[in-house]
């Protein structure tokens, strides 16, 4: 393949939907993840990683065709990767452009790690987790996760 | 609607209000039918006798009235119900619930799901409130809360007790002594949060060396399985025992306090000198869960 073929298969436009940029390297599988899609859903959606990018070295880029995402998804997103954009795209332009910025409280995205919370149990809530600067406390058990924050993603 | 989950909800001047509101009570400000036509319900889904039995007394001198459901009721419950439904159908019936549970956070869920006040007795490793305010009535019935120097002794890294009263100690202006053997010792993110709660806390291994600068020496239970052992077990109990030789080398108004029962920490020996307040703070858990009850329902 050569460089040009390649360049327009990553840039290739679409016509409404999301295009999360400026992904921090090897983070767009667990983005998916975060925004709950998976293999079964029906959206049409183009992957690229390691892309070489100025502004942070190398950067991921995920397209999602026909879906805006909403503000509150897009947040979850900031835990792994704080310097994504998110533009929304509406008859191939650029409909609207921002950033992401993490919540201060997270439902039903992190697992607590410790194996005695009640949030590990079959009761009918979600994990809750209030952010604060070193990282995720459980807000059943205040267990707090400092790293490796994906490894917990639901 | 107030709910008693944990120890970190609480401002400085909320615990000295109900320490205050406890000391009256103790005084004998109260009527006895303050509660009278209130329903009270204990869920322990793990046997805590002393801790209910307080609770049970304290409606009791308020006029109340109180349901229970044991553990083993309970726990035939948790084979088929949730926590969740449990909560919602007792809150039907009573118009608040003391609740103890195996599960770290079990309290806070309760409160989510209750149309009525819940009072956190214990959530397995997690807070266990109404304790750390009695430890905190009695430290100050005796002493002021400011300046003073406490020793936390025994197994501070398990103890569940002695996470959330140095979290209270920490509103307060004291130093902690940390006194604990190897494997035992206070866990260093608490240690971390104390500091950057800019409270002093320092670290020893035997207790001889602080004995004399404290004024507070809380100890606690050693427990036997935390050692591979039984010899290893024994040398590190026999070392850490409050006896009466080594609280002749303690300031006089030295208080001892433990949040019973105890095993051999303390050589009974020691339960007539002045220092041993532990009998009376295990009588002082009535009258802050007086206040308790009275500032959920009252
Ligand atoms: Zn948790």
């Amino acid at each position: 393949m050569s460089n040009a073929a390649g360049k327009a298969l990553l840039i290739s436009p679409i016509r409404n939907g999301t295009v999360i940029d400026h992904i921090s390297a090897g983070e767009a599988l667990n983005v998916l993840k975060i925004l709950g899609i998976t293999g079964s859903t029906t959206e049409c959606l183009s992957i690229a990683t390691n892309v070489t990018s100025g502004r942070i070295g190398k950067k991921d880029i995920v397209k999602i065709e026909n879906r805006e995402l909403k503000k509150e998804e897009v947040d979850r997103i900031a835990l792994i990767a704080p310097k994504a954009t998110i533009n929304i795209i509406r008859n191939f332009g650029v409909f609207e452009k921002k950033g992401v910025r993490i919540p201060p409280v997270l439902k039903g995205v992190v697992r607590c790690p410790n194996p005695g919370c009640i949030s590990n149990t079959m009761e009918p809530i979600q994990s809750t987790f209030e952010v604060i600067p070193k990282g995720l406390r459980c807000m059943y058990c205040d267990w707090v996760i400092t790293k490796d924050i994906a490894n917990y993603i639901i | 609607m107030k709910h008693i989950i944990s120890i970190r909800d609480f401002t400085r001047e909320e615990l000295d209000g109900l320490l205050d509101h406890a000391r009256r009570i103790e005084q004998g400000g109260y009527a006895g039918n303050e509660l009278a036509g209130r329903i009270l319900a204990l869920l322990f889904f793990e046997p805590s006798t002393r801790t209910r039995i307080s609770f049970e007394t304290a409606m009791a001198r308020l006029g109340g009235e109180r349901i229970s459901l044991d553990c083993v009721e309970a726990s035939s419950i948790v084979k088929g119900e949730s926590l969740a439904d449990t909560i919602r159908v007792i809150s039907g019936y009573a118009d608040a619930i003391v609740l103890r549970h195996p599960k770290e956070g079990a309290a806070r869920l309760a409160a989510e799901f209750a149309s009525v006040p819940v009072i956190n007795a214990g959530d397995g490793a997690g807070q266990h409130p109404s304790q750390t305010l009695l430890d905190l009535y009695t430290i100050r019935e005796h002493l002021p809360l400011r300046g003073i120097e406490i020793g936390l002794l025994g197994d501070l890294r398990y103890g569940r007790t002695v996470h959330s009263l140095t979290y209270a100690l920490s509103l307060y202006d004291v130093m902690v002594h940390a006194i604990a053997p190897e494997g035992l010792k206070l866990p260093q993110n608490v240690i971390h949060e104390m500091k950057e709660r800019e409270m002093e806390v320092h670290e020893w291994s035997d207790i001889s060396k602080i004995i004399g600068d404290l004024d507070v020496l809380y100890v606690t239970r050693i427990q036997r399985e935390r050692f591979p052992d039984a010899a290893s077990y024994y040398s590190v109990a026999s070392s850490y025992r409050v006896t009466p030789e080594l609280l002749a080398g303690g300031k006089p108004h030295l208080i001892v306090l433990h949040p019973l029962p105890r095993l051999d920490e303390i050589d009974p020996r020691v339960d007539s000198l002045p220092h041993a307040r532990y009998f009376e703070q295990a009588r002082n858990a009535v009258p802050v869960r007086m206040a308790l009850l009275k500032e959920v329902m009252g």
